[in-house]
């Protein structure tokens, strides 16, 4: 067979004196039967690898359904100071699929993004911007600390001191008779504009909001 | 080799010799070794394995060698251990998020004949197999280990030790209570810090965008199958090519060097 690509070798198998050679042969039954078996051998693999390698890959690229949640009545909560409720993020997996979040009313004389006009409440995820450990709003301090590398946030949710890259996420908000509910998470950047869901850790000013895309399976 | 003299036996425990008429029969003891070594012959006649294992355990070695060279050894035998705790653990094992999984490890640690001690191995397996794979390192890094001709195998090492910590990120999730939750959290958002293809590291290790249903049988498949499969194949390929191209002199060896396998500088 490494004749066929000696110097100055013919093309023609006939030429090359391989026994049973015919005119116009030029690839031979070894070199066939080499590249069938070949060909036949990844078509066998294929089949089970890329089913399996679509499986894994698969939820990446799934959507879930937007879920809302009653957390409390109209009454309970203040325009001044939060208070934290427990919202189910995941079902069916217990205390793993909860996460804690603080709400308030709004207060027009703070909140005075002009997307806030519509909420009638704020709820700032407890999900450090960092890592995403869960952070506690101190009410002395007025601010939400995490314990975990020490981000600090203001009562916004913008961060004053530590390593997080953006401000907390926050949850659409509605309220249904007397009820309040939580709707899907948002990410802003520092000037309180909104995104689809981020991960903690990916900024959104300036290149981040490119550098780290929304995913399939949360968007809004 | 000249005999040691024997013991002094009470004459009571002596065997008797044998009378000049007797027979001299064969003995239990030596029927066994008879046994044992026509079977051992009757596979490596059917195999030609005792030729390979020639190869790969009475090799020359460098002027030299010292304790140093055990660290690779004693990382894989860390890792069998690493193997077989695991394979008893999976049998207590759920992984279920629900509390299933906590309270199995639970039921292993407090409940088990021997749990804690099993677990314990395990779990304290994994820091010694970590430590001991960068000490193997070190050694192989100020020997000169890693040069020509041995750039592979330092290749093959590296991809191991990246599949030891991946065995590390995805073991830590599985007992479940709050320190293996936070830092599985954590440690998936660092892998979404990784601009452009990091959020969809995150998906892809989470099974979604949220810690869900199918993360902890997700870590546990990668835990205990994907991963031991391809460390125990690579360890393969590397002690292949410890037994191939044999080990190196340690640096300050002054034993003479065979000149016809060095390079020629032109």
């Amino acid at each position: 067979m490494s004749d066929r690509y000696a110097k100055g070798a013919s093309k023609y198998t006939l030429d090359r004196g391989i026994p049973g050679a015919f005119e116009g042969e030029t690839v031979t039954r070894r070199r066939m039967m080499v590249v069938t078996a070949g060909a036949a051998g990844g078509v066998a693999s294929a089949a089970f690898l890329l089913p399996a390698l679509g499986f894994a890959l698969g939820p990446v690229f799934k959507s879930t359904p937007h879920r809302w949640e009653v957390v409390g009545n109209v009454d309970m909560f203040s325009e001044l100071t939060y208070l934290p409720v427990v919202l189910t993020v995941e079902p069916n997996i217990g205390e793993a699929g909860k996460t804690t979040v603080y709400v308030r009313k709004r207060n027009p004389a703070i909140d005075t993004d002009p997307y806030d006009q519509t909420t009638p409440f704020i709820a700032i995820s407890s999900r450090c911007a960092h890592l995403g450990c869960p952070v506690r709003w101190v009410e002395a301090a007025e601010r939400f600390i995490c314990p975990c590398h020490g981000g600090v946030y203001d009562l916004l949710g913008r961060r004053v001191s530590g390593p997080p890259v953006r401000p907390l996420d926050r949850f659409f908000t509605r309220v249904t008779g007397n009820n309040v509910e939580l709707g899907p998470r948002y990410s802003v950047n520092s000037l309180l504009r909104r995104f689809s869901p981020r991960n903690p850790g990916e900024p959104l000013d300036g290149i981040g909001q490119y550098a780290y895309p929304s995913r399939p399976g949360a968007k809004i | 080799m000249p005999k040691l003299p024997a013991p002094p036996v009470p004459k009571a425990l002596r065997e008797a010799p044998p009378r000049p008429d007797e027979v001299v029969k064969t003995k239990p003891v030596e029927h066994a070794q008879e046994g044992g070594a026509s079977v051992v012959g009757w596979v490596d006649e059917r195999t030609s394995l005792s030729g390979g294992l020639r190869w790969m355990l009475f090799r020359k070695v460098p002027k030299g060698t010292n304790w140093f060279y055990t660290f690779g050894s004693a990382t894989m035998f860390v890792f069998l251990s690493q193997a077989v705790t695991g394979v008893f653990l999976a049998m207590y094992y759920r992984p279920d998020p629900a509390g299933g999984a906590y309270e199995s490890i639970r039921y292993v640690t407090n409940d088990v004949f021997l749990g804690q001690f099993v677990r314990g191995m395990h779990k304290w397996g994994s820091s010694v197999m970590v430590i001991l794979i960068f000490i193997h390192m070190a050694r192989t890094f100020f020997y000169g280990s890693y040069k020509y001709p041995r750039e592979l195998n330092w290749v093959i090492g590296v991809a191991l030790l990246i599949l030891t910590m991946a065995m590390s990120f995805t073991g830590y999730l599985l007992p479940f209570d709050q320190r293996a939750y936070w830092a599985t959290i954590v440690g998936v958002n660092i892998n979404a810090t990784g601009p452009l293809i990091g959020p969809y590291l995150s998906d892809f290790l989470l099974g979604g965008s949220e810690f869900n249903a199918t993360t902890l049988s997700r870590f546990y498949a990668i835990h205990m199958m994907l991963i031991p499969g391809l460390i125990a194949a690579l360890i393969g390929a590397h002690l292949y090519l410890v037994a191939k191209l044999g080990t190196t002199a340690p640096p300050w060896s002054k034993a003479p060097i065979n000149e016809e396998l060095h390079e020629t500088v032109v």
